[in-house]
């Protein structure tokens, strides 16, 4: 992102720039029907109050039809149609909707906060896609390893963040990504455990600001594009579509 | 004057090497603290420098940043190699597809040994039949010198450096793709990354072995 982007341009957050939407088009997501690396990508659009449409991916061929139509550079899913292009790579489409829609910081300094937070929540993401396709066996030691990661390490982090400056968002006192990317985390943590959260009052209070925000509070009612956890059923569907053992 | 960068790792390649191939490339000297020994580590833990309790660690204008897609973020906005507005968002694309890729070879030395030649064969087919021609079909589909454009990014550096990943791994799996081998020797004789890779005086770390693995899983215990 070079300087003089769609960054230093000073609307609200979650507002677009002017001349931006000449594409009108809505977004369109292509994965299967569930949370994996998609997940982030729903709660960021959601949040700027972009509507999305998407296209589920149902069986192995589905995504062998994507491979060959060429739309997938890398041969891989989550792919994002977005204003003219196909793009892949979940960072690559999260960077480019946050510094879109102003949820990205005001300049750099603020962006290497974001950064350094939103990919601390992205290790612990990456731990939780893990655990939810490995084998029942190792889930359990999976599990504790996690549990302790998210006491011990990233919740107390962020509260950190959040303690040294009293203010309602984690960067810059407005709303950014951050705030999106870290709340869609203690939904997961809360889902995981609820215990985990009830040593940190101002995550707490955080996730309950930004769930009361109009495009996240209808984001999070039920009919909404946001997925459940992986069951059974869908976690055989996602074996048989990515040919994982 | 502001201070020279301080790189916070061990004496290795490892997840810091790509930020110091770009700061290179950028023309910007920095310093290195290296970690020896596991009390080193525990130190700069203790000391609350470590936001996550984990390095790369980069100490730069004022922040002692962590996270490496943080720090190179940072360095690629500051020295205008993140191209112009938009361009962004394809820098991105395939920088992570550099990362994917760069992230199997990093791991290979510390895998299983009973995985190892699983993975190398996975390495080399991920290589030649899914990266590198997708990066040949971009510098074909425009002709230019540079990845995105028309002048030097991030991207250039970043997929440059895994191509010299890929050569030490095996040489001739750059044998189809000509305008990347093209770009890997144009982008080498930038004289801020000449430099770079000259032996001696330079940052450039050598290949990871078996003996620096080691050293590796003491000071960071896994």
């Amino acid at each position: 992102m070079g300087e003089g982007t769609a960054m230093a341009r000073r609307k609200g957050p979650g507002v677009e720039n002017p001349g931006d939407s000449i594409m009108a088009a809505k977004p369109k997501l292509y994965y299967f029907d569930g949370r994996g690396r998609m997940e982030p990508i729903r709660w960021l659009l959601a949040a700027a109050g972009v509507e999305f449409e998407e296209e589920f991916l149902e069986t192995s061929k589905d995504l062998e039809k994507l491979r060959n139509d060429g739309s997938l550079m890398f041969q891989q899913v989550p792919m994002v149609e977005i204003d003219g292009m196909k793009l892949v790579q979940c960072r690559a489409i999260l960077n480019y909707i946050a510094a879109k829609y102003n949820l990205y910081g005001k300049d750099t300094k603020e962006r290497a906060l974001i950064d350094m937070y939103i990919e601390g929540v992205a290790d612990l993401n990456e731990m939780y896609l893990f655990w939810s396709i490995s084998p029942p066996n190792e889930q359990a030691a999976k599990m504790t390893q996690m549990k302790d990661k998210i006491a011990n390490c990233y919740l107390p982090a962020f509260e950190k963040v959040l303690k040294s400056h009293g203010q309602d968002y984690v960067v810059g006192n407005r709303l950014s990504r951050a705030d999106i990317h870290l709340v869609e985390l203690l939904y997961t943590v809360d889902e995981l455990d609820p215990s985990l959260l009830a040593n940190f009052p101002l995550l707490k209070a955080l996730k309950t600001r930004i769930s009361n925000l109009p495009t996240v509070k209808k984001f999070l009612q039920p009919g909404s594009p946001r997925k459940p956890p992986l069951d059974e059923k869908n976690l055989a569907k996602v074996k048989e579509i990515f040919q994982l053992k | 004057m502001a201070a020279k960068p301080m790189l916070h790792y061990f004496n290795g390649r490892g997840r810091m090497e790509p930020i110091r191939w770009l700061l290179a490339a950028a023309g910007v000297e920095f310093e290195e603290t290296f970690i020896d020994t596991p009390e080193d580590f525990e130190k700069l833990k203790n000391d609350g420098s470590l936001m996550f309790q984990q390095v790369p660690m980069v100490e730069i204008d004022g922040m002692k940043l962590v996270q490496s897609r943080a720090i190179l973020n940072y360095i690629a906005a500051k020295h205008n190699l993140y191209g112009k507005r938009h361009q962004g968002r394809e820098i991105d694309m395939y920088i992570e597809g550099v990362a994917d890729l760069n992230e199997m070879i990093l791991l290979l030395p510390v895998s299983p040994p009973a995985e190892k030649d699983a993975k190398i064969t996975l390495i080399k087919d991920r290589t030649t039949n899914r990266y590198l021609p997708a990066f040949e079909k971009v510098l074909k589909s425009h002709g230019q010198d540079y990845l995105v454009g028309n002048r030097l990014s991030r991207a250039d550096i970043h997929l440059v450096e895994l191509l010299y990943l890929v050569e030490e791994l095996d040489a001739s799996l750059l044998t189809n793709f000509p305008l990347l081998k093209a770009l890997k020797a144009r982008i080498s004789n930038l004289p801020t990354v000449k430099k770079f890779l000259q032996p001696g005086g330079a940052r450039r770390k050598p290949p990871v072995d078996e003996k620096s693995v080691e050293k590796s899983r003491k000071i960071f215990k896994f």
